[in-house]
Formats: structure tokens, sequence, C-alpha cells
């Protein structure tokens, strides 16, 4: 079974090149080919996990430039196994979207897509260090081209700006990765591998420094407050079915990157620095949840909701409480806002063609008369998004919050404000463009089958995550309790 | 009594004769009247000679001899090096091809001067002898000279010979001064005797304002910060398959020689030099990076990129171990594969629409001519280091280097340096994707007026020149595939690569 994942990682790619090579008509259904085959997979993948299991499945682990002490490793666990799921599946739905609207100068819109969606896989399933940087950098070149050619206005200045913020981090990272290596392996050829450097842990000043290098990159790849300004431009102009990819999963690769990476790694430096990414994760709640119901641009409201969410996240990775519960919770919540927010961009294109092209709240209002069965399944995401009792959002939140108030109260005591402030600015999203005065351009009309059947798909994994949340906790469970007590168990 | 000759080691030799020969043939060639000889069977004897020249050096791989009284070197590094020299050349001779300036300048003089330039160099990297050294530099500097002013009427073209002849006679006495200051300190012109009585002499004036002065003097050739001055003059005016030439094989010879003597002749002295040179790396990548961010001439822009990458390289000579060896002439090669490729689409649009290398000439390359935009797109990817091209691992390559041998704040500066760099790179490909050609201006943003007038130049043949022809030579576009395709498959596949510069490493005996 060691194949299978080279499979599910280069098809994508694969298919893209195709689709760069076939004519026009065709290409973005070699796209959607090169997003489906990954989907099953990821299916497979998921029936067959065994949750019980600890350490690497499906683990692939060979030499590639031994001169650099880089492997070619891969392998799927608990932590990283649903947010594989995700890809795939979120990438599927933007595939099939495209291929019911093909954007101009298709052919090349489906090589970038396809490179984006194995770059993506490629970050969640290295097990190498130099690996995973190598696909963290490389995600950015894809949507750098999607944004910069087929974005809104201001697309090459959103693109540019998007690049070079992330870069640097980014290359932060690098230099923090090669460094690692060395100093880890002294006077050998460095060893990239994840199992080797958690084993051969730094000094605790060195291991500050590198923790500094990659928070900062994951930070701004998530956004983060204070390092979320490249997102409102990025965010404004990217096409939206790029934009419910690039928010559904970049930014979990940057949440993943804590889990996989930093907490294991630098176990002393994360415990020093806990208080310190609690604080920023709870600025980034409160101030992301304040400007989402500030915003009217319905794409910002999104944006800023994902600064908040993300916060949340960042909050329970960092509980460090004893059981993991945190941990545990912001894995989940990691897949749960993934899959709340890709139908959410979608659905923004299909209210925008109700409201003339505008994307603002103001624009907007009473859509829901003549179009029962979108505003029902935009309920169904708007409530899932606010947490609402019931739904998967919620398990992940309580377990968050659960881990913060064990470990540092005060902390939770504020944080447990942003769940308020998230039901506000949902249900002041919902209203202003489904309820209300019908807007002076509005022309509703119902979804049509090809909308349905893009978003359908979403709607019901986001309701069957809600009724079976259980599984993924399960798989989750071990490879979060492993990270989070990595830290935990090597510093108390 | 009969004189004994000098024994001869014709096999380890054969690399520096191939190409002497070949710039003598290739001169009495163009002798020729006939037009067809003087315009094809000149590139054509001059790629063969390359063409030996690389096979001789794959033929001496792992001889790892001295000839010449072991003033010459003729190892894995300067083979190494050698072959960088001739894929340079093989390009440029490619790219000029059927450019104008040939045909100015006299075929067979343009092609002779190419290879005795590449035979400068060759002498460069192999030089173990101080005396050697200055006839290698001055060999790979004369002719090119002479080369950038091959559009003999083009005043820009002009200016750039003038200024690099001005501004390299100035480097070549600064490095000749310092290299007599070496030998007054340490009473040898060898490198394996300096090496001998440098150990004791850390404190001596003599020596270190020697090594300072050579210091300068090759800076001026490796465009160093503060030395880069020329740089971009010389770039912008040169035709531009000369500009290519430069900036790939005079880089790769100047690091070659800076490599060779400190890490052999001066390698005791390594606690002294080392810091010196890791600030003017700094400095380096820090001027070569802001100074690109405003150009609009992308030969400007190339210019100062080369100098940043320049500091990156640096890198690997400050480190004074083999791994900063093996990184050097591996970001050595791989920089060659993405400057190609960068200027032939240049070079292609140049002649194609007239505007020059302005960065609007490559408005709408990506719609109109796909051959040309994704060498483009990768060339720049790659010398910003993007992970899935050679530069990626060119750059981790670096910063192995530097992290192992306690400069890890210069592996930060790379870094940093590269982030700065994704301002002007992304810029290029923001021109040739996001932009259509409409957005271009109609008259090319010429500036002839502006300038003062230089003996032999006219407007009109600077105009002549600008015109556009329309066409897009074959031979461009497979010099532009050929170097991206190369830089792809080495950024998934680098270990030929690193092969080679395993190889060059263990060249320098003296290092650990």
């Amino acid at each position: 079974m060691t194949i299978h994942l080279s499979i599910l990682l280069f098809w994508p790619l694969l298919l893209a090149v195709l689709a760069g090579l076939s004519p026009r008509g065709i290409a973005p259904f070699i796209a959607l080919l090169g997003a489906l085959v990954p989907l099953a997979y990821a299916v497979l993948l998921l029936v067959d996990f065994d949750t019980a299991a600890r350490g690497l499945r499906y683990a692939t682990d060979d030499k590639w430039i031994p001169d650099l002490g880089i492997r070619y490793s891969l392998g799927v666990d608990g932590l990283n196994l649903w947010l594989v799921g995700l890809t795939a599946l979120l990438f599927a739905a933007s595939a099939l979207w495209i291929a019911l609207r093909p954007p101009e100068r298709a052919k090349l819109f489906a090589v970038h897509f396809g490179i984006a969606e194995t770059a993506v896989l490629g970050a969640f399933l290295a097990q190498d260090l130099a690996l995973f940087v190598l696909f963290f950098d490389l995600m950015l070149v894809p949507f750098y081209f999607l944004l910069g050619q087929w974005g809104g206005p201001d697309r090459v200045q959103a693109a540019v700006k998007m690049v070079i913020y992330t870069l640097v981090g980014s290359l932060l990272m690098l230099a923090g990765a090669v460094a690692l290596a060395v100093l880890a392996s002294p006077g050998a050829t460095p060893d990239f591998s994840l199992a080797f450097l958690r084993d051969n842990l730094l000094g605790d000043n060195t291991q500050k420094l590198l923790f500094v290098a990659f928070s900062l990159a994951f930070l701004i790849k998530m956004p983060a407050f204070p390092f979320h300004g490249w997102m409102p431009d990025a965010y404004r102009n990217m096409p939206l079915p790029v934009l419910a990819v690039f928010s559904g999963v970049v930014s979990k690769v940057a949440a993943y990157g804590f889990l996989r990476i930093v907490l294991p790694l630098f176990p002393a430096a994360a415990d020093d620095w806990q208080l310190i990414m609690l604080i920023l994760a709870v600025c980034s709640i409160l101030y992301g949840s304040i400007q989402a119901f500030t915003q009217t641009n319905l794409r910002l409201i999104l944006g800023f909701s994902s600064v908040a969410q993300l916060g949340f996240i960042v909050l329970g990775i960092f509980a460090l409480d004893d059981g993991a519960r945190g941990a545990q919770g912001a894995l989940l919540q990691a897949v749960n806002h993934g899959l709340v927010v890709a139908p959410l961009f979608l659905i923004i294109a299909l209210l925008a063609a109700r409201s003339a092209g505008s994307e603002d709240i103001r624009d907007m209002g009473g859509i829901a008369f003549r179009a029962p069965v979108l505003a029902s399944l935009f309920l169904i995401v708007t409530l899932a998004t606010l947490a609402m009792p019931g739904s998967a959002n919620f398990v992940g939140e309580f377990l968050i919050l659960l881990g913060v108030f064990n470990s540092k109260l005060a902390i939770a005591l504020i944080a447990s404000t942003g769940v308020i402030l998230a039901s506000v600015y949902a249900l002041r999203m919902y209203i202003r463009s489904m309820h209300n005065r019908q807007g002076p351009a509005v022309t509703s009309f119902e979804m049509s089958m090809g909308d349905a059947l893009v978003i359908v798909p979403l709607v019901l994994a986001i309701i069957a995550f809600a009724v079976f949340p259980q599984r993924a906790i399960d798989a989750g469970e071990p490879a979060a309790q492993g990270a989070s007590q990595a830290v935990t168990g090597a510093a108390r | 009594m009969t004189p004994k000759a000098p024994v001869i080691d014709w096999a380890a030799m054969s690399p520096i004769v191939a190409l002497a020969g070949g710039a003598c043939v290739v001169l009495m060639v163009g002798l020729l009247r006939s037009r067809f000889v003087r315009a094809q069977v000149t590139p054509f004897l001059t790629l063969v000679t390359l063409g030996t020249t690389a096979g001789l050096a794959v033929w001496q791989w792992g001889v790892n001899t001295e000839i010449v009284e072991k003033a010459l070197a003729i190892d894995d590094l300067t083979l190494s090096l050698t072959m960088i020299f001739v894929a340079a050349g093989i390009g440029s001779v490619l790219l000029s091809w059927r450019s104008s300036a040939v045909v100015e300048a006299g075929e067979g003089e343009y092609y002779a001067l190419l290879l005795s330039s590449i035979l400068g160099m060759v002498v460069l990297v192999a030089a173990q002898n101080l005396v050697a050294v200055f006839l290698g530099f001055e060999l790979l500097s004369i002719p090119l000279y002479v080369l950038c002013a091959t559009h003999m009427r083009r005043e820009h073209s002009l200016e750039s010979g003038l200024k690099y002849l001005i501004i390299g006679s100035v480097g070549s006495a600064t490095l000749l001064y310092g290299l007599a200051f070496v030998y007054g300190a340490t009473g040898s012109t060898d490198y394996a005797a300096i090496a001998g009585a440098a150990g004791d002499l850390s404190d001596d004036v003599l020596l270190l304002t020697g090594i300072a002065l050579v210091v300068a003097g090759l800076a001026f050739k490796a465009s160093v910060a503060p030395f880069h001055q020329w740089t971009p003059d010389v770039y912008e005016g040169a035709p531009t398959a000369i500009t290519a030439f430069m900036a790939v094989a005079t880089k790769a010879a100047a690091f070659g020689v800076l490599l060779r003597l400190f890490d052999v002749a001066l390698i005791d002295l390594a606690e002294t030099w080392g810091p010196a040179l890791a600030t003017l790396a700094t400095i380096t990548i820090v001027v070569g990076n802001v100074g690109a961010i405003g150009q609009s001439s992308i030969k400007r822009m190339l210019a100062y990129s080369s100098v940043a990458q320049a500091g990156y390289m640096m890198a690997g000579v400050v480190v004074s171990t083999r791994l900063g060896v093996r990184a050097t002439i591996f970001y050595l090669a791989v920089y060659a594969l993405m400057n190609l490729a960068a200027f032939a689409v240049v070079l292609a649009r140049e002649r194609e629409t007239g505007l020059g290398d302005h960065i609007t000439a490559l408005y709408g390359l990506g719609t109109e001519r796909p051959l040309l935009a994704w060498p483009m797109t990768i060339a720049m990817l790659a010398l910003a280091g993007i992970p899935a091209t050679a530069g990626f691992f060119g750059k981790v390559y670096l910063i192995q280097a530097a992290v192992n041998n306690d400069y890890g704040w210069l592996g930060v500066v790379i870094v940093l340096g590269s982030a700065i760099s994704l301002a002007y790179y992304l810029r290029v490909i923001a021109a040739v994707w996001m932009r259509s050609a409409a957005d271009a201006p109609a008259r090319p943003p010429l500036a002839t007026g502006a300038r003062p007038a230089i003996a032999g130049g006219s407007a009109e043949a600077t105009e002549a020149a600008a015109r556009p022809r329309g066409v897009v030579h074959v031979e461009v576009v497979v010099v532009a595939v050929v170097c991206a395709v190369a830089t792809i498959v080495f950024g998934i596949y680098p270990d030929p690569l690193l092969d080679v510069a395993r190889d060059a490493g263990a060249a320098l005996t003296s290092l650990v």
C-alpha cells in the first residue's frame, strides 16, 4: 500500500499538464478528472484508515537528494487524514464549479489549479521538513497566477502583496528549517526527516529562535492578527472558486504546520511562548469578529470571520491542556471551517448573480423569497459557521474552549465572547442578504441544477459531519495528543 | 649540448589548447570573402570548438593534475567551471548568430574574441600562481571590452564598452597592485608557497593590504558591491548576447578564482578575511536587491539581480569549507541556466518588438508566445528561489553551507534578500501574464536625445538597431526553452549537478 500517496499527490499535477496540452473546450473537464480521482482516493483512505492504529500509515520513504539530506517521505496519520480528505473534497467541488462555468484561458487556469492541488496535498502529506517547506512555498505560486490573471480589478497589486507578505514568512521558515536540520546533525549530512528531528531536539535558546521563524510563516499564511495585511486585497480580488479552496485549505496548512512541526520540534519554546500565542489568538478572534460585523462586502465578512475562526484554532493548539482537548478541537475545527467557508464563497457568487454583480450586502436583501432552496442551503451553512449546537463546529469550539478553560481560565473567558460575536456577524450576513426588503437591483431566482450539484454535496458533507463528528475525533485523537503532549510532557 | 625540452602534459592541457586553436581557426576563417562562410561557418566552428572543449573536459574529469610548473591546476573545480563557461559560450553563440552586432564587428573577430575570453576564464580559474591569475584576468577582460562595443555605431554599446574598459582597467590595476603586495609579503607567487608562508603573517599589514586590494580587484569582475556600479550601464548597453555571456561566465570565473585563492592560498587566514567577505556579501545582497526594484529596463534589472546573486554566492566563499565550494559551484551552474533563459527571452523580444529591453516589451507575452513566456516565468521564479526550480536547492545549499560554519546570520540575510527580490521578479512575471500587449505604449520608450554624444555613435544607428524585425528566431527560443527545462529538471532531480559540485569541492584538498 505504499504507492498510493504518490498517486494521490501527483495525479492533479499530471492531469494539469494534460489539460494544458489539450484543446480548450475539454481542459476544465480534464481538471475536473484531476480533482475527482484524488477525492475518490481520499474517501478510500478515510474508509480504510484504522483509527485505533498509531503512527504513520501508507508511508512512502525514499532517498531523494542525499547530498542535501532531503528524503521523499509521505505518510498519513490522524493529524492529516481528514485534512487531506477536506482538500480533495474542496478542490473537486471547485473544479466542478469551474467546469460548469469555464473561465477565459481555461487551459492555463486548469494548469495552475492542478499545481495548486498537488502543492497543498504535498504540504499535508510531507513527512520531511524540507519537503514540507518546498510544498508550502510552492503553494503560493499557482495562487499568485490564479489571483493575478483571473482576479478582480486590483488583481496584480493584490497578488504581489500576497506573495511578498507570505513569502517573507516562508523564506524565514526555509532558513529556519535548514538551520534546524544542520544543527540537529552536527558533523554529518543534515537530516530533514521529521522523525529524526523529533528525536534530536535542539537547545532551548535555538528552539526559541526557530519557533519564531516557523510561527511567523504560519501566522502570516493563516492569516492571524496582526499579520493579515495582505488578506483584504487578496480576498476582494481572487476569483471565487479559487478563493473557496484558498480560504478552505491553504489556511489549514498553516494550522496543521503548528501541530505537525512547531509543537513536536520546539516543545520547550512552545511552552515558553504559549501565553503570547494565546493572546495573539484572542486578538485574532476579537479583531476578526468585530471587523466581520462592520464590513459590508461579503468576501471581507467571510475573510475576517476566517481570521476569527483561525484564532480559535490557534487557541486550541496552544491550549496545551493535559487531555489535549484543545488540540483535538483545533484539528476538528480546521476541517469544519474548511467545510463551511468553501460553500459560503460559492454562494457569494450566486448571490452576486442575483444582485446585479454586487457583493455588498447593502445592495442585497430579499433574495430568499424567490430562491427557497438556495436560502435553506445558505442557512444551514450559516448556522454551522456560527457553531450552532448540533453542528460539528459546535463540538470543535467546545473542545477548544474546554481545553483552554483547563489551562488558562482568563483567556478562555475572553475567547468565549468570540462565540457570541460569531452569531452576530453570521446572522447579520444572512439576514441582510436573504431577508429584509428587496434591494433595488435584486432580481432573485432559484439556483440551477448545476449550482446545486456543487453546493448540495458540500452541505451534505457538513450535515454528515455534524451527525458523526466522532469518527474524525477518533482518528485525530492520538495524533493530536501526541503533538500536544510533546510539549506538556517535555516541559512539565 | 642539446637543450632539454620541458615535459608537457598535453592531455591535461588539451581543453586550453582546443580553445586557443579554435580561436585562431575562427579568426582566420572569418577573413574569407564568402558571405556564407562568414555568417554560418564561423559560428558553427565556434560551436565545434566549444563542444570539443567540453568533450576534453569530460575526458580529463577526475584526473586532477597540475601543469606548467604547477601554475595551472586542471582539476575538477577548473573543469566544472569550464563546463559553465562552455555552456554560456554556446548560449551566447546561438544568441549572437543572427545578430546585427556580429555583422558590424566582423564575424571572425567576434567569435574569436568570445573564444579567447573563455580561454582567459579557464586560465584564470585554473591559476595557482599570481602571475597566471593576472594573465587569465586580462585575457578574460580585454576581449570583453571589445565585445561590449560591437554594436559599433550604437551609442549605448560604445558607452558600455568604454565604461567597461575604464572601470575594468581600474579593477585590473587594483588587482595587480594587490598581487604585488601579496608577493612582497610572502616572497612567492605560487599558491602552495603562499599558503605555507601566510600562516605566520596573520597580522602583517603588507599582506592584509594586498588581500584587500585583491578582493577589490576581483570584486569589480564579480560585480560585488560597492564595486558594482559599472554593471547596470554595461549590461544595458552591451549587445544582449554578450550581456548574457558576461552575466553568466564572467561571474563564474570571478568566483572560481576567489574560491581557489582564498580556499587554497589564504586558507590559514580564513578568520581574518571571512568576516570581511561576509560583510561584503551582506552589502552586495542589499544593494543589488534594492537597486533592482525600480528598474524598467530588464537588462538593468538583471544586472542588479546579478549583483544580488553574487552576494548569495559570496556566502559559499566566506565559509571556506568544501560544502561552501560545492554550494557555490552548484549555484553558479544553476545561475547560468536561469540567466541564459531570461536573456534569451529579452533578446527575442528586442528583435521582435522594437521596444528594446524595456519591460513593456514583455506585455502580453503569455498569450502571444507561450514558448517564450514560460521560460521567462521559470527563470524569474528560479532566480527568486521558488521551489520546484533549481534555484530553490541552490539557495538551500548555500544556506546549509552558511549555517554549517557558524554563519547562520548570513543565511538569514540571503532569505531576506530573496524576499525583497520578489518585488522585481514578480513584476516581470506580471508583465508577461497579467498585462496585454494593448497596455504597452505605441512608441518605443527610447531616450536618445538625452544622452551626450559619443565619438563614433550615431542616433540613426541606434534607431536602426531598435527597429522591430517582427520575427522570433528559432535558436533563441531553443536556448530559452532548453535552459528553462533544465532549470525545472534540476529543481526536481538535482543529483547530477550535485555530483559535479561534490567532485569540484573535493578538488580543493586544503579544505575540510
